[in-house]
């Protein structure tokens, strides 16, 4: 796309911009006006991401890690959604912000961890953390400024997105079709997900008292009540 | 001027290699480097998206979704783990972990 002439790169790009409907509106300067807010709100978003997710890596205390790792997440979503994809904007913001970020500040705030001792080494593995960042990033660059589209990746769409259906209904009509026998097993990697985490960190201490329902329910007179003799005027 | 598929892909290479990156700096803290591969599937998933739209074909916002799967999956799972093994020897610190001998 980055060597087609501009009036394909901008019919190849049409469905990743908010100027979807443009195509249909008479008022050319309204969906001029609609391409701008996009352009602005990709670069703030992409902005935003950036940073926070920089902000990870560096800042001192992993709860604030945690929290601009909330924020990449949300500016996420926002890139999601301009690209078209609501329900995974969504999802990303109800799973992840929700769950998976809330679980990671959980645990950092349950354990009782000198961090700052974890962070000692940083300023030594920063040359090598640049350094491996910086060719990672060229060879990224290279890739995404220089690649080019096979001839019929257009037309050889697996499940072509079709016009006239949300995003959300076009996804499900996909998803229990096609990839049915993949949502399942995925179904399946949460199941042991869950039932594994519950297994490792389930634990019975010992001496904290619990109600044993079957006991109380298995007592009778005859194990709970004993007759003592006692001696008259001796007392107990 | 539009926002292309090459913004995309510029965006998640900036985040992926903050992602690496975060695990090469964060070398001690585990919870830094499971929220560094977190931000790296967040690269993924959006250059998947990117071309989902791009393309026209919805099967990349499938293959994102599933990824969202395994990789909350594994936030669960690797949390779990460390739970246990800081409840077990007091700490976390990646280089205290050898009790495999690896």
């Amino acid at each position: 796309m980055a060597r087609g002439g501009s009036a394909r790169s901008r019919a190849t790009s049409r469905s990743i911009l908010l100027i979807a409907k443009s195509e249909n509106r008479p008022d050319n300067e309204a969906a001029r006006e609609d391409d701008k807010v996009a352009v602005a709100f990709f670069y703030l978003f992409s902005a935003v991401l950036i940073a926070s997710a920089f902000a990870v890596i560096v800042s001192r205390n992993p709860v604030h890690s945690v929290l601009y790792l909330i924020l990449a997440f949300v500016n996420g979503a926002g890139l999601f959604l301009l690209a078209g994809a609501e329900f995974l904007a969504m999802i990303l913001v109800v799973v992840y912000v929700g769950a998976v970020a809330v679980l990671f500040l959980f645990v950092v705030m349950m354990l009782d961890v000198d961090f700052a001792a974890l962070r000692q080494g940083f300023s030594k593995h920063l040359p090598v953390g640049a350094a491996v960042g910086a060719v990672v990033l060229g060879e990224l660059g290279f890739v995404a400024l220089g690649w080019q589209s096979a001839p019929g990746a257009q037309e050889a769409a697996a499940a072509p997105i079709v016009a006239g259906v949300s995003n959300t209904a076009a996804l499900g009509q996909v998803l229990y079709t096609k990839y049915f026998l993949f949502f399942q097993a995925s179904a399946l990697v949460l199941l042991t997900a869950m039932i594994g985490a519950i297994v490792l960190t389930l634990h019975h201490r010992p001496g904290v008292k619990r109600q044993k329902i079957e006991e109380q329910n298995a007592r009778t007179r005859d194990n709970v009540i004993e007759i003592k003799k006692v001696p008259s005027r001796a007392g107990v | 001027m539009v926002v292309g598929l090459t913004h995309y892909l510029v965006v998640s290479a900036i985040l992926f290699t903050l992602g690496v990156a975060g695990i090469i700096l964060n070398r001690k803290n585990i919870i830094i480097i499971l929220m560094s591969v977190e931000l790296i599937l967040l690269a993924v998933n959006i250059n998947l998206v990117a071309f989902s739209a791009s393309l026209g074909d919805l099967t990349g916002q499938v293959f994102a979704l599933f990824i969202l799967t395994v990789a909350a999956a594994e936030a669960a799972i690797g949390l779990a783990i460390l739970v246990t093994y800081f409840r077990n020897r007091g700490t976390i610190a990646v280089e205290d972990i050898n009790s495999l001998k690896g």
